[in-house]
């Protein structure tokens, strides 16, 4: 099951404002909640000049949408937004291939159990109800850093890898780069934590109450 | 004087540190504390540091205030929720406590139980800022408080980090929620270190360096390796090599003076951490000229 409520106006609008759009929607899960009829409400509302549009499938599987990225390469080279309606995975595959474009979300992820592990294996979502992505250039701290930070670095990385897996990247060192190439750093001094917890669906309530 | 109002007095601060023991012996440690009374302006208490389970912060804070020390209470964000947190703030200033230094933490699969749920339901951001919210007698979520408690906060920030500007950017985001000084990681680097002294001066808050003195080559070169923002000039790392075994705490601390008379014209104090060398702290200050 999937569910994915569009964001509210107040978070997206100012971002977007006056901007050339070019918009991703994920139609992959839409059979399940999927608000596709809000998203097109909010699309056809938009007074900015939308320079592409697409519609496809399974927006978190990443090859596939490096296709589209290609074959849309003209008008999204036109935009300076690039908008993307899906859940956390997709938003984060479209930012990963546009590394130098300013990617926002136009959702917040609920609930996607039974869908992780269908989709990319790269990219991971914790269906916060409140999606961060907007604020950290695509990249997701909640999964990618072992602390979840929402309010940047912790120091400990050494040569660019987290303290806790020297594997790993550190996601904050990540997100000041994206955010530098995209100029946009002045986002982080936007103070993002403490979440609210009570979003969470999967912490905090049944799955009745997710369907109602 | 106390510690707030000597950090606006401009005095060149030290503080050192008290490290909780993993058990309930806790005399010597305030014994060692206590020798360095009338030449220390605070004592940091360590909050469960790298993840090793050991006697709370908040209850050496409150003997080292009994003994009329200035305690400054180290509380991480690993192991309480904003509840815990909160509560525990309040805890601490009813128990005599008046200065906070603000940490995240580090994981816990770094420590001794490494199985332990991390918890960072906070972070030293927004911990600094619902603890500043307590100072105006709101809690986090606005509901006045019966007496509100009265807090110096302090917070850290890694001199040395590559790249450095998150740091700095993390920085200004703590003084913006009420940290008024901050507490480095240890500096062995003077050049590195002015150069971020040199961006971080705009922010008018004063900084106090951090000093580590070095035990061994060993543990210099494991820093260099392991530890972020850390590097031991190769001149150090072969003093401590050339050292005899009976000698190397007094290369250690002559290394450590030398970094101390360094950063006094670049910054507004030190804190020494002494890992365990506590009883080596009155010789330091004496070899720096701080005595």
């Amino acid at each position: 099951m999937l569910a994915v409520q569009i964001k509210p106006e107040e978070e997206i609008l100012p971002k977007i404002s006056g901007k050339k759009l070019f918009i991703f929607v994920c139609l992959g899960c839409q059979e399940v909640y999927f608000p596709r009829e809000d998203v097109e409400r909010f699309i056809n509302n938009l007074r900015e000049e939308i320079v592409g549009k697409a519609l496809l499938d399974y927006l978190c599987n990443r090859e596939f949408v490096g296709e589209y990225v290609k074959g849309y390469s003209k008008q999204i080279e036109r935009a300076n937004v690039i908008l993307v309606f899906s859940c956390g995975v997709g938003v984060q595959v479209v930012s990963s291939l546009l590394e130098d474009r300013v990617v926002y979300t136009g959702c917040d992820t609920l609930y996607l159990n039974g869908f992780q592990g269908l989709t990319s294996q790269e990219f991971n979502c914790n269906q916060c109800g409140e999606c961060y992505l907007n604020y950290t250039g695509g990249i997701c701290p909640i999964t990618n850093c072992p602390k979840s930070l929402l309010d940047g670095a912790c120091g400990g990385a050494k040569n660019g890898k987290c303290e806790v897996d020297p594997e790993a990247d550190c996601a904050w060192i990540l997100i000041y780069k994206k955010l530098e190439k995209i100029g946009k750093l002045d986002i982080l001094k936007k103070i993002l934590s403490p979440r609210d917890h009570s979003k969470i669906i999967t912490e905090s309530l049944s799955r009745e109450e997710i369907e109602r | 004087m106390n510690f707030s109002e000597k950090l606006k007095s401009g005095k060149f601060l030290i503080t050192s540190e008290v490290g909780p023991p993993k058990g309930i012996n806790i005399d010597k440690s305030l014994d060692e504390a206590e020798l360095l009374k009338e030449k220390v302006d605070g004592f940091n208490v360590t909050d469960l540091q790298s993840s090793v389970m050991r006697l709370g912060s908040l209850a050496v804070c409150h003997l080292l205030a009994k003994r009329g020390l200035e305690p400054i209470f180290q509380i991480i964000c690993r192991d309480r929720n904003r509840l815990a947190l909160q509560s525990d703030l309040l805890s601490a200033y009813v128990l005599g406590i008046r200065n906070v230094l603000i940490l995240t933490g580090d994981h816990p699969v770094l420590g001794d139980h490494p199985e332990a749920k991390p918890v960072f339901d906070l972070d030293s951001v927004s911990l600094l800022k619902v603890t500043s919210g307590l100072i105006e007698g709101k809690d986090m979520k606005g509901n006045d408080l019966d007496g509100k408690p009265d807090f110096c906060l302090g917070a850290v920030v890694n001199p040395g980090a590559d790249p450095l500007e998150p740091q700095l950017v993390k920085m200004e985001k703590k003084i913006e929620v009420g940290a008024r000084f901050f507490q480095t990681q240890a500096v062995y680097d003077l050049k590195k270190f002015e150069e971020f002294m040199k961006k971080a001066e705009q922010f008018g808050v004063p900084i106090l360096g951090g000093i580590v003195i070095l035990k061994s080559s060993g543990m210099a070169r494991y820093m260099n390796e392991k530890v972020a923002g850390v590097s031991v000039p190769e001149k150090y790392i072969k003093m401590m090599a050339e050292a005899k075994k009976g000698e190397r705490a007094k290369v250690g601390i002559q290394i450590g003076a030398e970094l101390i008379r360094d950063m006094k014209d670049l910054c507004q104090g030190v804190h020494i951490m002494p890992l365990g060398w506590e009883r080596y702290v009155p010789e330091l200050l004496k070899a720096s000229g701080l005595d």
